[in-house]
């Protein structure tokens, strides 16, 4: 059980951080008009920062992760999120092994 | 409200959270466990998860962690992949007429993907009360803290999160989440731009910045498809 202070410091930037996110919208929709264009923004920003994080594991990081992110988002069509997750990590685990990454 | 009412508001609250807290549970424990194998304690591992509250900006932050720990890099990286929240509050804010102005402001520190998603249906179905939505988030927020202590404390068991495909984890719930926007082409452009532009800057670029690169661009993209879309019409 130890606190390293830079550790602390950066958990509690990321703590600002999120608190801003989480508030910001409340504040916008005070102070902001929001438009159609700023709506499409808006709009594009959640799948647009999600593809951004996984695109280096599911595109260049190795057959193995590629496959178990094709394998996701095709469960992702039919099943619960903690299925389609499930499949991805028995996939991605099997491919390591059969691959020997 | 009455005492009574809360209490029942609070409860269906919690009910109708119940799957979510459940599928939760193995998250936390992930994220507990890969903490420790990123040479953070128990404490601290705990302490993001209080603190934080967001699982995904607490993975990337996993996937970028260095010794000694890089505040600035890691603050960034939490507000890039959690600017969707400001979508998020900025929907739900407008229906929250039934919460005071402090609690409006409460109600959103303990705003999270699954907390949101299920508050918006509640809202299209009837008044969002802050009893309920207390239900919805509070036991939501108490097992995710939980559970990371339980994985942090059974991290040194687990082995090697990688031997058994766990580090995959993270990357497939938000693979689940990303078809979960897919709303036609336009945002098919979208992921195209972002993952092209983010595998970029990953291979060219240190730190971070790949995420900032591929939201930019994804947010480009569809501004220069409706622009085309107008001019075609």
């Amino acid at each position: 059980m130890t606190l390293d202070p830079n550790t602390f410091l950066a958990i509690l930037a990321m703590a600002a951080a999120t608190v801003l996110t989480r508030i910001a919208g409340l504040l916008v929709i005070r102070f902001v008009a929001i438009g159609p264009q700023q709506k499409r923004a808006l709009e594009a920003i959640p799948p647009a920062v999600l593809m951004a994080v996984i695109a280096p594991t599911a595109l260049v990081t190795g057959p193995a992760e590629s496959l178990a992110t094709l394998a996701t988002a095709l469960a992702a069509m039919r099943l619960p999120l903690l299925a389609a997750v499930a499949i991805g990590v028995f996939v991605v685990a099997v491919a390591r092994a059969l691959i020997g990454a | 409200m009455k005492r009574a009412e809360a209490f029942q508001e609070f409860f269906d609250g919690m009910r109708a959270m119940a799957p979510l807290i459940v599928a939760v549970i193995p998250i936390g424990l992930v994220f507990g466990a890969v903490a420790v194998s990123k040479g953070l304690s128990s404490l601290e591992a705990t302490l993001m998860s209080t603190l934080v509250f967001a699982g995904g900006s607490q993975f990337v932050a996993m996937d970028i962690w260095t010794h000694p720990a890089s505040w600035g890099a890691l603050a960034f990286s939490a507000l890039l992949v959690n600017i969707r929240h400001v979508l998020m509050s900025a929907s739900i804010g407008t229906k929250m007429p039934a919460f005071s102005g402090p609690a409006k402001y409460a109600a959103m520190l303990l705003l999270a993907d699954e907390v949101w998603a299920m508050a918006e249906v509640r809202a299209g179905q009837t008044r969002l009360t802050p009893a309920w939505y207390a239900g919805l988030a509070v036991p939501f927020y108490c097992v995710w803290v939980l559970a990371s202590l339980a994985g942090a404390a059974a991290g040194a068991f687990l082995g090697d999160p990688k031997a058994i495909g766990l580090d995959f984890a993270f990357p497939a719930v938000f693979t689940v989440l990303v078809m979960g926007f897919w709303k036609g082409r336009d945002t098919g452009a979208v992921l195209a731009a972002s993952a092209t532009a983010a595998v970029l800057a990953h291979q060219f670029l240190p730190g971070v910045w790949y995420i900032a690169a591929g939201a930019a661009a994804g947010v480009a993209a569809t501004l220069v498809t409706r622009r085309r879309q107008e001019a075609c019409a």
